[in-house]
């Protein structure tokens, strides 16, 4: 079964045909070519494909790209390219917070979501937070510390 | 892996998917769909349909009513996890759910899931299975013959298995507010935060002098329904928090995560957790 959508993905408006059983983040990846959002293990444990759908972020795997009709989608590639991003992309580099990357694009996308609050979490709370996105090569030592220096270099610029 | 083909349907009102749910016997309800798709993905579940009731008006709030003694809460089948943890009335009036919130999956998951869906599905693992029966709420579910409520009692039938029929959907969940008497306690312990919990307990009870009454537990990930453990809860009351782990009758089975012994084992630990959590909270 087919279905049109209509949806805004990073700042620009899409029309397509879709598969009722299409998952958003196949739909992002093969229909729309914006593949930093990656495919993990496709039932919502390893947080790669973490997206933002109507401002909230998300599982790519675990909703339908049908779903999206009349929603604005946001991956990687546009949270990247606004500059939302660019202080915690530079502090993981920086500290070495990713290897291989594969997670890094979710790994950003739910980080952001935490400093979003406007506080200084705890590494604990940093920790919990990012706790639904696997990361196989880091230990996580290092994406807690590029977190935690963004949300207080965030926090002392704001003062 | 991708999810068999199936069709897809987004009717706008409750009479219009339970036709829905008549004329497809195997269709699926899609709400926050945060364990369905992952069992379509999987394919643990083929269905030729998925009803998405997302589309239908006046099933997403969370809102304290008037009750025969005291205040309900009534949270509508489509208000999702993020909406509970930051509800104000959730906060103040269903301090169990408040606590059990923020260990259910994931940020990115919870911004999905739907309180009603975790009921609906009724994962013997998940942690709203168990706050539901602590706390002796109520289920609504409405099919072709109308609507009718069931008591969480009897709610819980087997693995997966509840009393809503193949063709009612659960519209609300339904929960006594809190007053200055309640204790709740929650705790549970998983492999990673946020993971299924390989144990977990929520509790509520009343305070009543110096000591608790009406304590009811519901363990989780223990059996194939959320579990009281009625000696356990006798006990409590009579403020013997060791006779009350002695009494523990738990028959759990070895599972992926955990042997049963070392399940049983834990069942004890966080008894006591939750039953200090209890009796902390009196004035």
């Amino acid at each position: 079964m087919e279905m049109d959508i209509t949806l805004t993905v990073n700042g620009e408006r899409i029309a397509e045909r879709v598969e009722a059983r299409q998952s958003l983040v196949d739909f992002v990846r093969d229909d729309l070519g914006l593949t930093g959002s990656h495919i993990g293990c496709e039932h919502g444990v390893c947080g790669a494909c973490t997206m933002r759908v109507d401002g909230e972020i998300v599982r790519g795997c675990l909703m339908l790209a049908v779903q999206c009709d009349g929603s604005v989608v946001e991956t990687i590639e546009g949270l990247s390219d606004s500059g939302e991003l660019a202080d915690l992309q530079a502090a993981f580099e920086q500290r070495n917070a990713l290897q291989c990357g594969y997670c890094t694009p979710g790994m950003l996308t739910a980080a952001q979501e935490l400093l979003k609050a406007g506080t200084v979490p705890s590494r604990e709370e940093i920790r919990e937070h990012i706790s639904g996105n696997y990361c196989r090569c880091t230990g996580y030592h290092a994406i807690v510390d590029a977190i935690e220096s963004v949300a207080k270099a965030r926090m002392g610029a704001g003062t | 892996m991708k999810p068999a083909p199936f069709a897809y349907k987004k009717p706008r009102t409750l009479d219009e998917a339970i036709a829905l749910l008549g004329e497809n016997p195997d269709a699926r309800i899609l709400a926050g769909g945060q364990s369905l798709m992952a069992t379509l993905n999987m394919r643990l579940s083929a269905p030729s349909l998925l009803i998405d009731i997302n589309g239908i008006e006046g099933l997403g709030e969370i809102a304290l009513k008037d009750g025969a003694q005291n205040g309900v809460i009534e949270i509508g089948a489509l208000a999702r996890h993020v909406q509970a943890e930051r509800s104000e009335t959730i906060a103040t009036h269903a301090p169990l759910i408040a606590c059990a919130m923020p260990t259910i999956a994931h940020p990115a998951i919870r911004t999905r899931g739907t309180l009603g869906g975790s009921i609906a599905f009724a994962d013997p693992a998940a942690e709203l299975p168990a706050c539901l029966l602590a706390l002796d709420g109520e289920v609504d579910a409405q099919g072709p013959k109308g609507k009718r409520t069931i008591k969480a009692g009897d709610y819980f039938q087997g693995l997966y298995e509840t009393a809503l029929g193949p063709q009612e959907i659960l519209t609300a969940i339904r929960l006594p507010a809190a007053n200055k008497d309640t204790r709740v306690g929650f705790a549970e312990l998983a492999r990673r935060h946020g993971d299924y919990a390989i144990v977990g307990l929520a509790a509520s009870a009343r305070a009543d002098g110096k000591g608790l009454k009406d304590v009811r537990l519901a363990y989780f990930g223990v059996g194939a329904t959320p579990l009281r453990p009625l000696k356990s809860e006798a006990a409590l009351s009579r403020g013997d928090i060791d006779a009350a782990v002695a009494a523990l009758d738990l028959d759990p089975h070895d599972d992926i995560q955990a042997t049963a012994a070392v399940k049983k084992h834990l069942a004890g630990v966080l008894l006591r957790r939750v039953a200090a959590q209890l009796m902390e909270q009196r004035a």
